[in-house]
């Protein structure tokens, strides 16, 4: 007779002292593991319930202006530094990890209108309504601030973007101008017609490229390398700020007055792409995360949206008792913080994930975590779970205009269907809500 | 990608001519050494395992979904992109077999001999001497017994009717507590933990932990026969003598749910530990599968023309066996309710059975415990294993992860040796015999936030997994309630009345004109789902001919065959 039990021999299962960690023995046939889905969605279920429980954006502000924050620049190498300018033409040089400011010095009269940093961060440059352009050092020991070089415009200026590699900038203002650092007259400049530009932004992969927002309703492109701009598109409201993908090179992303975003791929620009809708005011700034999947937008409603790129509906609202309107937003260049700078002075540090954990995690907390976004991602449609992560506590006048403008949109459509159920067969027919933003397109 | 790109770098250079020029060069040639040939090897090439495919099929979740009726190519590409990661996550779960360190157990018969004629004696002397403990006897006065190993298999629990009451660790026959509740116990029950259980006795179900101190009284489970404890759901569910079923939930002490089954007193009844559905058998040789959430039976399965003796549900959730007083053994296909695949005769029928983690099945007649291997169950002559018990068998269970059967008798316990029953490799965050009291502890909790919530109870588990499409019954009923839809009540509101423009008799007015409208709106909207109902079923309308009035002469017309 041959005979086999199962015999354990407890050294193989027990540790040999309390120091030692537990031999934990796995065996994954599922038959020892029942009722696996609805473990797994009760899982998913609580995940999702921490997630909320644990979302605390806010980090911290910077607090030091003397007047409403205009514009940021970001340092192209360092993560740890943020220059910010004012209304009152004063400039903020920021050190984050502490949140203190290392410079402060006034720089231009007026209105400080854009900051930019040169590639290598030895210099960056300012323009203002004092109708210059500003360079200054980034590393300085001296006390008092004096620039490397002022370049006085012939036009007002109202914003500034840096080329991605080489020397060369570009200002807007009465007109496109581009600008090369080491000279004091302009380049080139380019016109398309007689209207005032507001926001020029130069594109980080296709260096090139330029496009600026103008106050006839339109967005103008440029190409460094030609003589006249490329394109003229022109929308029903005026575009405020427009933010380049770094990822994708051909899309781009435009704040407009009309509330909503709008996402265009520069290849067709007939209808966007995508509108990202939710803001229940004017948008101000827009600015891409370096992966290219998700922006930022900040709004003359006080509040702070998240977008995914390819979605209609924000997935986070920041927002505090404090914060008024936004003119700034900024996007960190590893991915996991916020700078938002508002009207009233102080520039506002925000996690990009709200419920994100900060500093290093331990090996363990790292997969558990990463099993808990499987999960959650894995259960995302059911509508328990879909319900408790799209809540959010939003302050009353938000929630209130946000009704609102639902019943609205809703009256329009309802204005709409009215009319055709009205009229001839084919009078009135079916647009897309797409094709009603862009007017017309002249090359 | 790299073949992309070069295709479009041959397309773009194929417009060009390229010339060569003839260099004049005279003197010597000297060649660069050529670069070692690993480096142009393509880094993802792995080097692949051969992977059994038994166990890709053990832990398959089912074949890859399919990409027809995915309308876009982005949702297709990413459907197989997800069928690419379930593949890799499968055949990573296969490969860790390889870790297991522990091998099954077996008995071989030699030749000319059977595996049912060894008895136990001769078995122990064969083991080796950690098995050979596990074979013992408890000879107890205290009247039939009633027992329940824990999830882990470590711990024991047993209950005499008498009111003897004893838990301890059966592996180092270390007593945790052992006392006399002076009342009648008709079943015993562990809670999640081996610290806690729960007793039916003569009137309520107590709770005592393991130094045998009462914790609880739960006098809404009165004259309970059955207890069974669901430890995903922390759901303790009981079965009465009136015929009522209660379910307790033991974490937040909360009765869940609580009705009759009209079916008359509850004796057979046990869990299917796969979806937590509570099966019972009755007098009437019907199986009804019992969940909390409905009072009527999510399935029933008519098993034996005669009353049933007995049941058990193997600890995969696949199989069922019942065994009727007609003698027979029946096999169910308890996933689909169908069956029997199996079904045959035995010499009396058998009060008890049980199905071990590997598929052997037990059954009591009487005073003879015999387990049936699995291939088998058709030929009774063959058992597995016999053994005489003492006494009439009144309750057995096979012991988690262990070669053990736990047997009960009228006069105490004994532990046999089942080669071959149990699992031999356990998952240590799941149940496991080796567990201290910090992991115990953690699991605890793990446990808790695990819970599932009763209203999970189903027949189909996966049922939360899966995309909620309408059965075909659904479909119809919903087509049907449109026919007997009623006209919705308008609440009606004018806007904003200026002043001086009607007063209550003018806004009645518009209200009436607005109700009207609405109706006139609906109506002719019923008429046209009726209508296209009617045409897709082929129904004929009711106003047809029928309701034409007879003319006198109509009764001279040839009739239709219909």
């Amino acid at each position: 007779m041959k005979v086999k039990m199962i015999s354990r021999n407890p050294d193989e299962y027990m540790r040999e002292t309390k120091r030692d960690i537990h031999k934990v023995k796995r065996n994954y046939d599922p038959s020892l593991h029942p009722l696996e889905s609805a473990r797994e969605y009760v899982r998913a279920l609580n995940a999702t319930k921490l997630d909320r429980v644990f979302a605390k954006p806010f980090i911290g502000n910077l607090e030091g202006h003397k007047d409403g924050v205009s514009c940021f620049a970001k340092h192209p190498t360092s993560l740890s530094y943020l220059c910010s300018g004012s209304y009152d033409g004063g400039i903020h040089v920021w050190h984050l990890p502490t949140r203190t400011s290392i410079r402060s010095f006034v720089a231009h009269e007026g209105y400080v209108r854009g900051i930019t940093y040169t590639p290598s961060a030895e210099h960056f440059l300012s323009v203002g309504d004092d109708k210059t352009v500003k360079v200054w050092k980034s590393q300085t020991d001296e006390l008092d601030d004096i620039p490397v070089n002022t370049i006085l415009s012939r036009t007002i200026l109202t914003g500034i973007s840096h080329h991605r590699s080489e020397s060369i900038f570009a200002t807007c203002g009465e007109v496109c101008s581009l600008w090369d650092e080491t000279r004091n007259e302009p380049l080139k400049q380019l016109k398309w017609g007689v209207d005032t530009l507001h926001s020029i932004e130069f594109n980080p992969v296709e260096t090139s490229l330029l496009a600026s927002c103008a106050s006839d309703r339109s967005i103008i492109f440029y190409d460094v390398r030609d003589a006249n701009p490329l394109r003229k598109m022109v929308m029903t409201h005026r575009p405020n700020k427009i933010s380049w993908n770094p990822m994708e090179a051909f899309n781009f992303t435009v704040a407009n007055e009309d509330y909503n975003l709008y996402t265009f791929d520069s290849r067709r620009l007939k209808r966007p792409v995508k509108i990202h809708r939710d803001h229940i005011s004017a948008v101000l700034d827009v600015d891409y995360s370096p992966t290219g999947k998700e922006f930022v937008s900040g709004s003359y409603d006080k509040t702070i949206r998240i977008y995914n790129a390819h979605k209609e509906h924000s997935r986070e609202i920041y927002h505090t008792k404090r914060m008024q309107r936004v003119t700034c937003v900024g996007w960190c260049l590893d991915n996991k913080y916020i700078f938002s700078g508002s009207d009233e002075m102080n520039i506002r540090l925000w996690k990009a994930r709200a419920s994100e954990k900060i500093g290093a995690l331990r090996p363990r907390e790292r997969s558990a975590l990463n099993y808990a976004e499987t999960l959650k991602e894995k259960y995302a449609a059911h509508p328990q779970i879909r319900r408790i992560a799209n809540h959010r506590q939003v302050p009353k006048y938000i929630y209130n205009n946000m009704k609102k403008h639902r019943i609205i949109n809703e009256k329009e459509k309802k204005k709409e269907h009215n009319r055709r159920i009205h009229s001839k067969p084919g009078a009135v027919p079916f647009v897309p809500e797409t094709r009603k933003k862009v007017i017309r397109e002249h090359e | 990608m790299t073949e992309n790109v070069d295709t479009k770098a041959a397309k773009h250079f194929a417009g060009c001519e390229i010339k060569v020029e003839d260099t004049k060069f005279s003197g010597e040639v000297i060649e660069a050494e050529q670069k070692p040939k690993h480096f142009r090897q393509k880094r993802n090439k792995q080097k692949k395992f051969k992977i059994d495919p038994d166990a890709l099929q053990r832990h398959s979740r089912g074949p890859a979904v399919s990409e027809t009726g995915v309308k876009t190519n982005l949702f297709k590409r990413k459907l197989k992109q997800k069928e690419i990661y379930l593949q890799f996550s499968n055949e990573q779960a296969a490969r860790t077999e390889i870790l297991r360190n522990e091998e099954e157990g077996f008995m071989e018969a030699e030749e000319g001999e059977c595996t049912a004629e060894y008895t136990q004696s001769q078995i122990v002397q064969n083991v080796d001497i950690t098995s050979a403990a596990k074979r013992f006897n408890l000879n107890l006065g205290f009247g039939p017994y009633r027992m329940k190993y824990t999830k882990n298999g470590r711990h024991l629990l047993i209950g005499g009717r008498k009111g003897h009451v004893a838990a301890f660790d059966w592996i180092t026959k270390r007593l945790h507590c052992e006392m006399n509740v002076t009342e009648e116990v008709v079943d015993v029950a562990w809670l999640h933990i081996e610290t806690m259980y729960a007793i039916a006795q003569k009137n309520w179900v107590h709770f005592y932990d393991n130094q045998g101190t009462e914790l609880h009284c739960v006098k809404q489970m009165n004259s309970v026969n059955r207890l069974e404890f669901l430890p995903y759901h922390f759901l303790l569910a009981s079965g009465n003598e009136v015929g009522y079923l209660c379910w307790l939930d033991t974490s937040i002490g909360e009765m869940v749910s609580e009705y009759n089954t009209r079916l008359g007193p509850v004796r057979i009844m046990c869990q299917n530990p796969t979806n937590g559905v509570l099966c019972l058998a009755g007098s009437k040789g019907v199986v009804s599968m019992w969940s909390p959430s409905t009072r009527e039976p999510l399935g029933k399965m008519l098993c034996h023309p005669t009353s049933i003796s007995s049941i058990a549900v193997d600890p995969k959730g696949t199989y069922m066996a019942t065994c009727g007083l007609d003698k027979s053994v029946k096999i169910w296909d308890v996933r689909s309710l169908s069956g029997p695949t199996i079904e045959y005769k035995i010499r009396m029928p058998a009060q008890h059975m049980a199905i071990s983690q590997k598929g052997l099945l037990s059954l009591a007649m009487g005073n003879v415990c015999e387990v049936h291997k699995k291939p088998n169950y058709v030929s009774p002559s063959h058992a597995y294993i016999t053994q005489k018990c003492d006494d009439f068998i009144h309750g057995m269970q096979f012991c988690p992860f262990e070669d053990v059967l736990g047997v009960t008798t009228r006069k105490g316990f004994q532990s046999l040796l089942v080669p071959g029953a149990g699992e031999a490799n356990f998952d240590a965050l799941e149940a496991n015999p080796f567990q201290t009291k910090s992991q115990r502890r953690e699991n605890e909790v793990r446990a808790l936030l695990d819970k599932i919530p009763s209203e999970f109870i189903a027949l189909d588990p996966a049922a939360i997994g899966q995309v909620d499409v309408p059965t075909f019954k659904e479909k119809i009923d919903a087509k049907k309630q449109l026919l007997y839809l009623k006209p919705p009540t308008v609440d009606f509101k004018r806007a904003n009345k200026m002043k001086g423009k009607g007063g209550s008799a003018n806004t009645a007015k518009v209200k009436k004109i607005v109700k009207n409208a609405k109706k006139r709106e609906f109506v002719k909207e019923m008429k046209g789902i009726k209508q296209e109902i009617f045409r897709e079923h082929k129904v004929q309308s009711t106003e047809s001919a029928e309701d034409k009035p007879k003319h006198v002469l109509d009764r001279f017309k040839s009739k239709k065959r219909s």
